[in-house]
């Protein structure tokens, strides 16, 4: 530890920008970007799962109501959904008095709030389209099993469905962590908002955003990577034989 | 009726500044794309790689942290290049780059590489007899493009282009962010004088839905044109 500290200050010797202190902040604000992505791909992932099997459903008043949620949160920015949840729940008169407020209070929920439902209502979709292209045989097999509907579910709709949406997911967990940036607007300190801090300090645009980008580039890849292994591991079967 | 409290025609001012940065961008993105799609099939070793890198870095790092280093980083570097220009060459001009023009050019180069990559897969689409058959009649490269590669490749860029537009749309939002007046600005705004989040947050967005709509008509009648000669698909 001694010598990484030693080597970082002998690297940042010669320049203002880049002390012991910013990184620290870039540090900090990765911690949060982390945790604010991951909690709302972990929690939208649990609210599509039932969603999308709902959005499958025949029975109209159990499928237009979760279109409807899907249309209007994948039809609006998601900086105004942000706003909306961010505010509403600042300037509703009484939420400050209620034990609400001891967890509202911080911007940090009403974001998670905010991108956990614009996920979930990706994902659905996603995986709407995942179960929509079951194959056929495979139910009318299923059926003939004598399987019940949940038992056919969990046995062959989902897993196949869940292999299927893969490659889109993984669409959707990058294109999460670009969106997660403008959580900064509402004074979350994320990567963006550390990079923001910087720039307004130091009035240096490049070196703050350059080498925030080059940090979002290489999770971006990391994701890529990992779900490029994930396929090749769980999508084996699908690839021509050779 | 809901009161807007008097922000009624600013909102709408502020529609039509999302509307036509909307437009604008989408113009500058086909174009780039465009010529990305041309760069990256090209047999040229380097524009392909510049293609390439271009797509990557630009699809791997969100919009927002784009938008501020072009936003605030444009102007110090027009300042560098200006200020360099007066010291070597005794030049003197200055240039103050517009908040407007800047939100189209960023949103513009964002989205640029995703058509590009659009438009790549759909100019690989497009039959290979169809370009032989056009060689055959001896059509200049211009012309073969004009009336051949581009009115076939559309067919299959459409369903790509009308998604890309749909998330550009939403991206307009951002450049409330770095202070374009379009009208998530004057929504967010008003609530602040107000109080009032609902009243201005979701017309707003209703607009966007509304907008998306149309679009998605719009969309669906082009695609209907293209795809004469295709039957039903």
């Amino acid at each position: 530890m001694e010598q990484l500290n030693a080597w970082f200050t002998r690297l940042l010797a010669d320049n203002e920008i880049f002390t012991a202190q910013t990184i620290g902040y870039y540090a900090h604000g990765l911690a949060n970007t982390a945790q604010l992505v991951l909690l709302s791909l972990l929690i939208g992932l649990m609210l599509a799962v039932p969603l999308a099997i709902g959005r499958s459903s025949s029975r109209p008043w159990v499928k237009w109501p979760i279109f409807l949620y899907t249309y209007v949160f994948r039809g609006t920015p998601l900086l105004i959904q942000l706003y909306i949840i961010y505010y509403g729940v600042v300037f509703v008169d009484g939420i400050q008095d209620t034990w609400l407020w001891l967890i509202l209070e911080k911007p940090f929920y009403p974001a998670l709030i905010a991108f956990t439902l614009n996920t979930a209502a990706y994902t659905t979709e996603i995986f709407r389209g995942a179960i929509k292209a079951t194959p056929k045989g495979e139910i009318e097999a299923a059926r003939a099993y004598g399987m019940s509907q949940a038992k056919m579910l969990r046995r062959i709709v989902l897993p196949s469905a869940f292999r299927r949406a893969l490659p889109a997911y993984g669409n959707e967990v990058i294109f999460m962590l670009h969106a997660s940036a403008i959580a900064s607007v509402v004074t979350i300190m994320d990567l963006t908002g550390a990079a923001r801090f910087v720039y307004a300090r130091f009035y240096a645009p490049f070196d703050a955003f350059l080498f925030v980008a080059a940090i979002y580039l290489c999770l971006t890849f990391g994701i890529l990577y990992l779900f490029r292994y994930l396929e090749k591991r769980l999508l084996a079967h699908l690839k021509p034989q050779t | 009726m809901i009161d807007l409290q008097g922000y009624g025609p600013r909102l709408l001012q502020g529609a039509w500044v999302t509307i036509e940065l909307g437009l604008l961008s989408l113009l500058l993105s086909i174009i780039l794309g465009l010529l990305t799609a041309t760069a990256k099939m090209s047999r040229s070793w380097i524009a392909h790689r510049l293609g390439t890198l271009y797509t990557t870095l630009i699809r791997g790092v969100p919009d927002l942290v784009l938008m501020m280093l072009l936003f605030f980083g444009g102007q110090i570097g027009v300042n560098m290049i200006t200020d360099w220009l007066y010291y070597q060459f005794d030049i003197d001009i200055f240039i103050n780059i517009n908040e407007f023009v800047a939100g189209v050019v960023t949103i513009g180069l964002i989205f640029g590489a995703y058509m590009g990559e659009t438009f790549r897969g759909a100019f690989l689409a497009v039959d290979s007899g169809q370009i032989e058959a056009a060689r055959a009649y001896g059509m200049s490269e211009s012309l073969m493009f004009r009336r051949v590669r581009f009115p076939q490749m559309m067919r299959h860029a459409l369903p790509g282009l009308s998604n890309n537009w749909m998330v550009l749309l939403k991206t307009t939002a951002l450049v409330s962010v770095i202070g374009l007046t379009d009208m998530v600005r004057v929504a967010e705004e008003a609530t602040k004088a107000t109080h009032e989040p609902f009243t201005f947050l979701i017309p707003v967005a209703v607009i966007y839905l509304l907008i998306a709509s149309v679009s998605e008509w719009g969309f669906a009648r082009l695609q209907k044109r293209y795809n004469v000669g295709f039957g039903e698909s």
